[in-house]
């Protein structure tokens, strides 16, 4: 099966690289982030409110893929897959040396709470024909990234529309 | 127990957000950066910024700017404010110098098939007039002063338009 389109659609639906994060969902992460923002919403300040609203504390909804960049190093490591590898394999196969993100859906489930360990994988839900814009001549293509927590709850999917092209010669 | 700060039926469509206004300075750029785990250079090392990225200066991640739209919309809903869905397209890029300003207004509400309130908002960051990214959300609000979207599991809660169909 060496045409391109056609080893694209055969992973469209097929989970791809999962991934463990490299540690648990921690509050210190919270309030930097909270703070990074000024996020002064008492739902991640005030235990109270926390308990009565939420059951406990939660992180910002956001912060969903904060929790799987890797640590800039860590001992005996070898590369970790890019948080999107799928985009750049689907560049790679079809040969275009340009992307662009269009745009970044990001839909949440159950909410993440300290101590979780998420894990995540990868789908790709469409590859278009080619197509030919003001950027240059290439495809668009949806890839998912599914989150789930240790109790196999779904917390949350992030969609993200790609455009890989070449620029007109 | 902690009352609602907004109901949906506190709004409707055209309700407009108060603006936000934040003097956007390196340290805002970094901590950002750092507070999403983004240890890519452009997000803190200038001079890779302007001579790799051809960028003015070092620019707010995405991740971040994603925080920034979720502290806008929970400020004005208050804590038992959840988000659904969150889309956004960016069209520029933030820079410290930059007083970056945050406006919103809601398109729509409704309520769902399990008795979930939406308010679906559009919100956007510009610099001095010129828009720098743009975001629409659906945020579940409170239908009574006795409900709380945080409460919600499972086939109760329903993030995105097309899971209320069927």
């Amino acid at each position: 099966m060496s045409d391109p389109l056609a080893r694209a659609e055969a992973l469209v639906g097929v989970e791809q690289y999962p991934t463990v994060g490299e540690f648990p969902v921690e509050r210190g992460y919270i309030w930097t982030s909270c703070a990074s923002v000024e996020n002064g919403n008492p739902l991640f300040w005030d235990d109270d409110v926390a308990r009565e609203l939420a059951g406990g504390p939660i992180a910002p909804s956001t912060m969903l893929s904060v929790w799987f960049r890797p640590h800039h190093w860590a001992p005996g490591r070898a590369e970790p897959a890019l948080p999107l590898q799928v985009h750049f394999d689907l560049k790679e196969l079809f040969g275009l040396p340009e992307a662009v993100m269009t745009d970044n859906t990001i839909t949440f489930y159950e909410p993440v709470r300290p101590g979780d360990v998420l894990r995540t994988h990868q789908v790709l839900r469409s590859v278009s024909s080619e197509k030919t814009t003001k950027l240059g001549t290439g495809r668009f293509w949806v890839i998912e990234v599914v989150y789930r927590n240790q109790a196999d709850d779904l917390v949350g999917t992030e969609s993200y529309t790609g455009f890989g092209y070449r620029r007109p010669t | 127990m902690t009352p609602p700060l907004r109901l949906l039926g506190d709004v409707a469509a055209g309700h407009r957000l108060d603006v936000l206004r934040y003097d956007v300075s390196a340290t805002t750029v970094v901590l950002g950066a750092l507070a999403t785990r983004d240890w890519r250079p452009m997000h803190h090392d200038k001079d890779f910024a302007r001579d790799r990225n051809g960028t003015r200066d070092i620019f707010l991640n995405t991740p971040n700017q994603a925080a920034w739209f979720e502290r806008y919309l929970t400020d004005w809903s208050g804590p038992h404010g959840r988000l659904g869905t969150i889309t956004f397209r960016m069209a520029g890029s933030v820079f410290p110098g930059d007083t970056m300003e945050l406006s919103g207004v809601v398109e729509g509400t409704s309520v769902d098939a399990v008795g979930c309130g939406w308010a679906t908002v559009a919100v956007g960051l510009s610099v001095d007039g010129d828009t720098k990214t743009t975001c629409r959300a659906r945020l579940a609000l409170p239908v009574s002063p006795d409900d709380n979207p945080w409460s919600r599991r499972a086939e109760r809660w329903r993030p995105r338009p097309e899971d209320e169909v069927g």
